[in-house]
């Protein structure tokens, strides 16, 4: 009886990955080389680490008004951000569904969308500090744009995805168009809506905490004057609040989903 | 007996120069079920989907009796055409149901035609359309069902739940593209029996695009036949004999 | 028929939507939203001048970035530009190190303790929970200015995206696979090695790209607050009120960010 021929090779890595792996261990080599990372930096890191952790703890709650006033901005900026958001989306979605909408009218649609999506919301929120002056309104409308910028593109996304045939049908009624758009494409893509309106909330949150650190309102400025001030044990309380904040809220959109059978 | 609707000189292409269909003459009387047959691709379908416009037709008239005048279907466009689906019922061959809506909802989506959006969002409809609907839905064996999700449903119950949106437009015409080919013999049977009564109860001609022939000879009380895009054969079932039916679809060894 | 059979005319059959209860609940929401809305707007201060003077504002700011200093982008933007990418690509590459395993520990299925899962799951939401910008803050303390606290905050924030994806993906996983192992007497190593690891394979190199596209624009601001990258080609060009630097840069960012998704996309394309 003769050996079998070749070991068998099931789950080895095959060799185009394995040079892409070595490709990017040399890239990750280099690019630290480059960006100045040594041993010995990163150990004296480490031991500021230490210290920087002990000067964190115990959390200090001696300015908790400051806190309080803070984290409602911040709310404040996430509910009225994500709901003028999601109700812009929508119809902006609508329009840049090239399965339902003219040529130039998605086109320019999809163009608002994209612009609105590629700028990082901070620097939309710095551009709104310069146009309406620090505080909140600078920070809603910055998180205004990245809402349409997200839930725009993936609600356009869905609708160019539905299927025809449920529509046809609807169209085949008599319907004007604004009712073959809510018995026909709407039942099909309103959970998938449900779905990125409450990611886009939840990411409201996380982001209204940090406009603040340029100037358009909430907790944000609290924090960046904590570090600033080097108090760093408040940072340490202001950071617990704003985990906990954002994990109520996605338990809060959880329940929100459910009642709306998503 | 009046013609419901009169086709005169249809014809459409997709692509220039290569029609699919090549000037069709048809007159539909104003009562009983006609069958139109064909081998595929012969352009049944398109045929069907011009009389309400699903499908543009390239040139010809259709004439169509709507409230007591004749309008050429052909000519149409915006609220004229819809006010003018609005009088036309259609089933599809895979139901074409809104899957994530309830069989209710389904059904009175076929008064659409005659509600504003606003009224629409907010389902607000009028107690005697609901009231038609429960009837419809009891008409076609269905009235425990008027809560379920469309999509709950078998493929003939879905198929009924099709019929009886059709049927509460009111329509004076009903059309059906191959209402039974997504169905297993026995349902079909039930479904092209279920149109056949259905349009004799209310008085009104309904027009199936069908490829089983024998469910054709056996409900249709006209049969039309379709091949290379013209009409081929135009009478009763009884006159379809196998000569005939070689000469709509070709072909020998299928009829033995 | 007999006079005596009384004929019950039927009443009129009802449709409803949704159930009471369904209706309530759905009002309970509308409503705590309206109250939201409401309670926010009264109390957010909103200066009206500012407002009123917003688009000539706006305006005049555009007019200043003017014309567009393209020079500048081969002089200081450019380096900045590929440290982003460095910052980007390196805090994505360590993110992982961290990222597996503790995506290994929250998937139910694979570790059944149910307190590691716990523990575990804490870990990833605090990691996501806390912006990069405000990692930035936190390593620019610990490390100072520069792309080292850069690196480590995209780190730091990727892990809680990473792991909680992978977690997601295992506990998705088809059982059959791993019982087939787990019948076989393959140890801990192999079941993940041979059963979990071939169907994780493709979610992850997704998620790791999706997370890389998502670090590269993170990575361009967080030179606002010190932590290297272009962002700190911008700060400095803000602060001299060097309009027209800042239309650079600003077009060179969305210019990476572009260069960016074609990428991803491209390497999804021919890899997934």
């Amino acid at each position: 009886m003769s050996a079998p021929a070749r070991a068998s090779s099931a789950f080895r890595t095959g060799p185009a990955t394995r040079v892409a792996l070595w490709l990017i261990l040399a890239y990750a080599l280099y690019a630290a080389s480059q960006l100045g990372f040594s041993w010995t930096r990163f150990v004296e890191g480490l031991g500021h680490g230490a210290r920087f952790l002990g000067r964190m703890f115990p959390p200090d709650l001696s300015h908790r008004d400051d806190l309080a006033d803070g984290i409602a901005e911040t709310l404040q900026i996430a509910v009225l951000a994500s709901l003028a958001g999601i109700v812009l989306s929508l119809p902006i979605g609508l329009l840049g569904a090239r399965n339902l909408m003219p040529g130039p009218v998605s086109w320019a649609a999809r163009a608002l969308v994209s612009v609105c999506r590629s700028l990082h919301p901070v620097i939309v929120a710095i551009l709104f500090v310069k146009a309406v002056g620090f505080g909140p309104l600078a920070g809603v409308l910055a998180l205004v744009v990245s809402s349409i910028g997200f839930i725009g593109k993936l609600f356009s996304e869905a609708i160019e995805e539905i299927s025809h045939k449920q529509v046809e049908a609807i169209r085949a009624t008599g319907a004007s168009f604004m009712n073959v758009v809510l018995f026909g494409v709407l039942p099909q893509v309103l959970p998938r809506f449900v779905g990125f309106a409450t990611y886009q909330l939840d990411s409201n949150l996380r982001n209204s905490t940090m406009v603040g650190i340029v100037g358009a309102g909430g907790v944000g400025g609290v924090l960046l004057s904590a570090f600033q001030r080097f108090d760093y044990a408040f940072v340490l309380t202001i950071l617990l609040t704003i985990i906990a904040i954002i994990v109520v809220g996605e338990l809060a959109a959880n329940s929100v989903k459910k009642v709306f059978h998503v | 007996m009046t013609h419901a609707l009169e086709i005169k000189g249809l014809v459409k292409q997709y692509q220039p120069g290569r029609p699919i269909l090549k000037g069709i003459d048809l007159a539909i009387p104003g009562a009983g079920l006609t069958a139109i047959i064909g081998p595929s691709g012969t352009g049944k379908s398109t045929l069907i989907r011009c009389i309400n416009r699903l499908v543009d037709p390239s040139a010809g008239e259709i004439w169509f009796g709507s409230g007591g005048e004749r309008i050429d279907l052909a000519r149409l466009r915006g609220r004229a055409l819809r006010a003018s689906r609005c009088r036309i019922g259609m089933v599809f061959q895979e139901y074409n149901l809104v899957e994530r809506l309830t069989v209710m909802e389904n059904l009175l989506s076929g008064r659409l035609g005659y509600m504003g959006a606003w009224a629409a969002w907010r389902r607000k409809f009028d107690q005697a359309d609901i009231a038609y609907a429960f009837e419809l839905l009891d008409t076609v064996g269905l009235g425990a069902h008027a809560s379920q999700r469309a999509d709950a449903l078998s493929g003939g119950q879905r198929q009924r739940v099709g019929i009886a949106r059709a049927l509460m437009q009111r329509p004076p015409l009903l059309l059906a593209d191959e209402p039974t080919s997504s169905l297993d013999p026995k349902t079909s049977f039930e479904i092209m029996g279920l149109l056949r009564d259905q349009g004799r109860a209310r008085g009104i001609p309904v027009i199936v695009n069908i490829h089983d022939v024998e469910l054709a000879k056996r409900y249709a009380d006209r049969i039309i036949g379709l091949s290379g895009g013209q009409v081929v054969y135009d009478g009763g079932a009884a006159d379809l004999d196998d000569a005939r039916l070689r000469q709509i679809y070709g072909g020998q060894d299928w009829l033995a | 028929m007999s006079e005596t059979l009384a004929v019950a005319v039927p009443e009129a059959r009802r449709w409803r939507r949704f159930t009471l209860a369904e209706r309530m609940a759905r009002f309970a929401v509308w409503l705590a939203v309206a109250l939201a809305a409401v309670q926010s707007l009264r109390t957010m201060e909103v200066i009206p001048e500012f407002l009123y003077d917003a688009p000539a504002q706006m305006g005049d700011m555009l007019e200043r970035m003017w014309p567009v200093d393209w020079a500048y982008l081969a002089s200081g933007v450019w380096p900045a530009l590929v440290e982003t990418i460095h910052i980007a690509s390196l805090g994505t590459l360590l993110s992982l190190l961290l990222a597996i395993p503790f995506g290994l520990l929250v998937a139910a299925n694979l570790t059944p303790n149910g307190t590691v899962n716990l523990v575990a799951r804490i870990v990833l939401v605090a990691s996501r929970s806390v912006n990069s910008l405000v990692w930035a803050l936190l390593f620019v303390a610990v490390f100072g200015p520069g792309a080292l606290a850069g690196t480590f905050a995209i780190a730091f924030r990727s892990i809680g995206f990473v792991g909680k994806m992978m977690g997601e993906t295992i506990e998705q996983m088809p059982r059959g696979p791993i019982e087939a192992l787990q019948a076989a007497g393959a140890s801990k190593a192999s079941e993940i090695q041979y059963g979990y690891w071939p169907q994780l394979k493709p979610a992850f190199l997704s998620i790791v790209l999706l997370r890389w596209d998502i670090n590269v624009r993170e990575s361009a601001v967080l030179g606002l607050v010190g932590a290297g990258g272009v962002g700190m080609v911008l700060d400095s060009a803000m602060n001299l009120f060097q309009w027209q630097r800042v239309a650079a840069v600003l077009v060179a960012i969305f210019a990476i960010v572009i260069v960016t998704e074609i990428a991803v996309t491209q390497i999804r394309k021919r890899v997934l």
